[in-house]
């Protein structure tokens, strides 16, 4: 239970910094200083003190996306086993649960998007929900290989099962699952190669045009939320990177704040040495993880047939 | 069970000629919903209470005056649980249908309507408590019969025409089918159209294939299976909205019914009977739902989703079957159980969207969406509603939708993880492809809800209003139970799991379906505190600020109009896109020309590509060669009078020719 209390602390407090640590390696890359870190922690605090515009198109959709998406996104860290040591508890099928409560949190982003009446909002989702539902089935065949290799149905079984053992005996399976959901965390969450988030077209941008109208504590809550969001990939990709350790709690807590450390450092590398793909190239990309990630699964099936 | 299912069906009947013989039209629709709510209240509660007591199954014999068969009526679990789902259903459309056809007092024979309503509701009941197959196919047939004249309820449109016609034609096909299956299974029994002795026999595997692909014929066309499914994105929009309600949320569900039946009249299943379920469920959830992604009209989107989820029920029995077969009552249960209570969801937020459709037809006088808008500042309640039964349809968590997909989900993983080789793939193909309906379905209604009820009227000049009270009322109880059996699916699955054990034919098995949802509930539960708290802490913090209204932010433009929010067709067009060559989409294009362009249109219009590439060739393919028998064809009575010589003339001779000649 203490364990639990403090993966829960991490899911709550640690996320923002994030973005922070991302725009560091990118400035690094441009030869520039970059933000403090904890420049996200100070914006979430300041637009929680602002005051607040609606547009008058908007109804009660529009003030519940925020709330939706910043919920379902802690509930699915809340799913998922956090510190690198507890592969324990959670229940068959959770797998499914985390997928979905992210789904409902989009559901809710994107029905705000259309609340405000405006086309380029319309656009922004319409194109997530295009991105989204080719990245989803790359993310469950991606879970399938794993779910498979582990001859489990809960995360914790599944994670559980990837020992040093596992990852010399079937390495190139596991790194094809790996290299899906990297894919997958880079379009959920909308970095470059999929989309920047440091556009400033509306007509480019795919995630940030789709809360043009939200501020104040609802830009608040959109960007924590979409921060929890990269934490909570970012431990997704870290499990199935990482061979399941021995530890304690702690330490498995402190290997888990290295590795989304490590993850954001990535993500920043990423987008600094690629450019972004021209929209109709995302649905092939996805699409290529998903093919990529169903090679993987024929290569599991044929060897634990054997 | 029996007298409780009998009693429903003559109070259903009773209040059908109630609605015939009541002199004022609009007391008549009211009379006679009670009665059918009264009689649908009545189902539920003793099918539920059968279910929950697991009384032991009954059957009933008499005689009648027909030739063949007999009546034979009986129930158990299986017959309790679709008598659940009809009644849950049927009772809040019947009385949603009461508010629905009061507009139509004044032109109509609304009374025929309604005992029309009640007959197909009666003939439902019939069709599950049936056990003899000459009373099926007469309770399956009036239950086609029936819908078709209320099909047909507009017949001065001739789209509504059309429609009921290729709703006839395709049932009376299925039917066909049926007759040649119960034809096929009557000489295996021994010259019995029991049931009980239908189920009795062995087949050979020969016989079993064919029996299985009539069965599949014949209850997929009612199911609206790919590619059977071609009656039904027409014949849904074309019914008024109480009996597409009926119509989507059950009577299809009785194909699924049909064939669970007919599958334990074959013998011990195989595993390519559960593949070939699976794929075809596979198809028809994916085609479905893209077709659905394609239209513009609202009930015709709603339609093909059907098809989607009727895609899903497939895929779990297809599950259900391989788990049968290959001795994993886990897995065989875990299908079965989430394709029986999909069968209830889907009966229960369809039939919610369809008629939050309805009262969207009756308020704007259209179903176009690309002429709507913004109506959920005018219609708040069908609003919230249309939201719930959106939610639980994409399959998205806390509501009903969720529970089955997952039970199927469930399936799949246990069938990816435990079993090998080409079942194990099929699972895992299962698992990718509810995945990407999973995702398509939310892209589609988040287009049909914010297309329709959200931004600013694309038509300013209607006022609409919301819906009666006796049409918003159902629609909220049907809202409440998605809601319900979401947050406690353990109490639902207490229902499903005598029926999915029935299917199932293993009740040795360890897995407590109850035990294996109820995590879901503290899920749900924690997400719903999550965003409670997380609203009360806005409402803190905005209480000491200024909250202002201003226009929505048009990127510094200073007229927008709600002409150019984004159409449904353009936000459907990119997530199409990649799946252009499963569709049949037709673009008519005028593009602006010279340097002041005067006009221009784009418009985009999508077919069914099984219909347009697949089944309209064949049937002219058909036509032409059947058309050379017209080459003996003249038209004179003198010609047919020889045809008719040759013809005894020939038998003659064949006949002679068998009796050995003694003289």
């Amino acid at each position: 239970m203490n364990g639990n209390a403090l993966d829960l602390a991490i899911l709550v407090l640690v996320p923002p910094l994030l973005p922070a640590v991302i725009a560091r390696t990118k400035a690094f890359f441009a030869g520039r200083r970059g933000q403090p870190l904890l420049q996200p922690y100070r914006d979430i605090l300041r637009l929680l003190r602002k005051d607040a515009v609606y547009s008058r198109t908007t109804t009660w959709v529009f003030r519940a996306g925020p709330l939706v998406s910043c919920a379902t996104a802690l509930a699915a860290g809340a799913v998922l086993p956090l510190s690198a040591s507890r592969h324990a508890g959670g229940f068959s099928g959770d797998i499914v649960v985390f997928a979905y409560l992210l789904g409902l949190g989009r559901f809710f982003t994107m029905a705000a998007a259309l609340d405000t009446g405006s086309s380029f909002e319309g656009m922004g989702a319409s194109r997530e929900a295009a991105f989204s539902s080719l990245a989803e089935p790359a993310l469950f065949v991606a879970l399938a290989i794993l779910a498979i290799n582990a001859r489990a149905l809960s995360f914790a079984g599944t994670f559980g099962a990837l020992t040093w053992s596992m990852w010399g005996w079937n390495a190139p399976v596991l790194l094809v699952a790996c290299l899906a959901i990297g894919v997958v965390l880079l379009a959920e969450n909308a970095r470059i190669p999929i989309d920047d988030p440091n556009t400033h077209l509306e007509l480019t941008m795919v995630h940030e045009v789709m809360v043009l109208d939200h501020g104040s504590v609802d830009l608040a809550l959109v960007q924590y939320g979409s921060a929890v969001r990269l934490f909570v990939f970012g431990a997704l990709f870290l499990h199935t990177v990482l061979p399941h350790l021995e530890v304690s709690h702690s330490t498995g807590a402190a290997i888990l704040l290295a590795g989304e450390l490590a993850v954001a450092v990535m993500v920043g590398v990423v987008e600094s040495v690629m450019a972004r793909l021209r929209l109709p190239r995302v649905p092939q990309v996805l699409a290529g993880a998903g093919l990529l990630a169903a090679i993987g699964l024929i290569i599991q099936l044929a060897r634990s047939a054997r | 069970m029996i007298p409780l299912a009998l009693a429903v069906i003559g109070l259903l009947l009773f209040s059908g000629l109630l609605a015939l013989a009541w002199p004022a039209r609009r007391m008549a629709l009211r009379v006679s919903a009670t009665g059918m709510g009264g009689a649908c209240l009545l189902g539920l509660i003793g099918s539920a209470q059968s279910l929950i007591s697991g009384t032991a199954p009954e059957s009933l014999r008499a005689a009648w005056s027909l030739p063949i068969g007999e009546l034979h009526v009986g129930s158990d679990a299986l017959t309790a649980y679709f008598l659940l789902c009809i009644s849950a259903v049927s009772g809040l459309a019947a009385w949603y249908g009461a508010g629905y056809l009061r507009a139509y007092t004044d032109r109509r024979a609304t009374g025929v309507t309604q005992a029309l309503f009640a007959l197909l509701l009666a003939s439902m009941v019939g069709v599950v408590i049936a056990r003899d197959a000459v009373l099926f196919l007469v309770c399956w047939e009036v239950m086609t019969i029936a819908s078709f004249f209320l099909v047909t309820f507009e017949d001065e449109r001739s789209e509504v025409r059309r429609a009921g016609w290729v709703y006839l034609i395709a049932s009376h096909v299925g039917v066909t089918a049926l007759f040649v299956l119960f034809g096929v299974l009557y000489r295996h029994a021994g010259g019995s159209f029991d049931f009980a002795r239908l189920a009795g026999h062995g087949m050979q595997p020969g016989a079993a294939t064919a029996c299985f692909l009539l069965a599949f014929v014949g209850f997929g066309t009612k199911a609206g299976l790919w590619p059977l499914h071609l009656w039904l994105p027409d014949a849904h929009p074309a019914a008024p909205s109480h009996v597409s309600a009926v119509m989507s949320g059950v009577m299809i569900k009785l194909g699924i019914y049909g064939l669970l039946r007919a599958l334990a009249f074959l013998g011990p299943p195989t595993l390519w009977q559960g593949e070939f379920l699976l794929g075809i469920g596979i198809i028809s959830a994916l085609l479905g739902v893209l077709n659905a992604l394609a239209q513009h009209d609202l009930k015709r989107l709603l339609a093909y989703h059907s098809v989607e989820n009727m895609g899903i029920i497939t895929i779990g029995l297809g599950l259900g079957l391989i788990g049968q077969v290959r001795g994993n009552p886990t897995l065989a249960l875990l299908g079965y159980s989430g394709a029986l209570l999909h069968v209830l969801n889907h009966g229960l937020f369809k039939s919610l969207l369809f008629e939050a459709a309805g009262s969207i037809h009756h308020a704007t006088g259209t179903r176009e969406m690309s002429l709507l808008g913004g109506l959920a500042r005018a219609m708040p309640v069908t609003a919230l509603c249309f939201l719930a039964g959106a939610i639980a349809i994409c399959g998205l968590p806390p509501l009903n939708g969720f529970v089955s997909e997952w039970l199927v989900y469930l399936g799949a993983f246990r069938g990816a993880t435990e079993l090998g080789g080409g079942a194990a793939a099929a699972s895992v193909a299962v698992i990718a492809m509810l995945a990407l309906v999973g995702g398509l379905a939310v892209a589609c209604f988040v287009k049909a809800y914010g297309v329709v009820f959200l931004g600013e009227p694309r038509r300013p000049a209607v006022a609409p209003h919301d819906a009666s009270w006796s049409m918003r009322l159902p629609m909220a109880l049907g809202a409440l139970a998605c809601v319900g059996i979401g947050l406690w699916p353990a109490g639902i699955l207490a229902l499903v799991s005598r029926p999915a054990t029935l299917l199932a034919g293993a009740p040795g098995t360890s897995l407590d379906l109850p035990a294996t949802v109820a995590p879901l509930t503290s899920v749900a539960v924690s997400v719903a505190a999550l965003v409670v708290v997380l609203a009360l802490v806005r409402v803190a913090l905005l209480r000491r600020r200024e909250v202002r209204s201003a226009a929505t932010w048009a990127c510094g433009y200073e007229a927008p109009s709600p002409r150019m929010q984004y159409t449904a067709a353009s936000f459907a067009a990119p997530v199409l896109e990649p799946f252009a060559a499963l569709l049949y989409g037709k673009r008519h294009e005028e593009r602006p020309a010279g340097c002041f362009p005067e006009r221009a249109s784009h418009e985009v219009h999508h077919g069914d590509a099984a219909g347009e590439r697949v089944l309209v060739p064949l049937v002219l393919g058909i036509a032409r060669w059947l058309g050379r028998s017209r080459a003996i064809q003249h038209g004179r009575l003198q010609l047919y009078l020889v045809y008719i010589l040759i013809t005894l003339i020939a038998l003659m001779a064949w006949q002679l020719s068998r009796t050995p000649w003694r003289p």
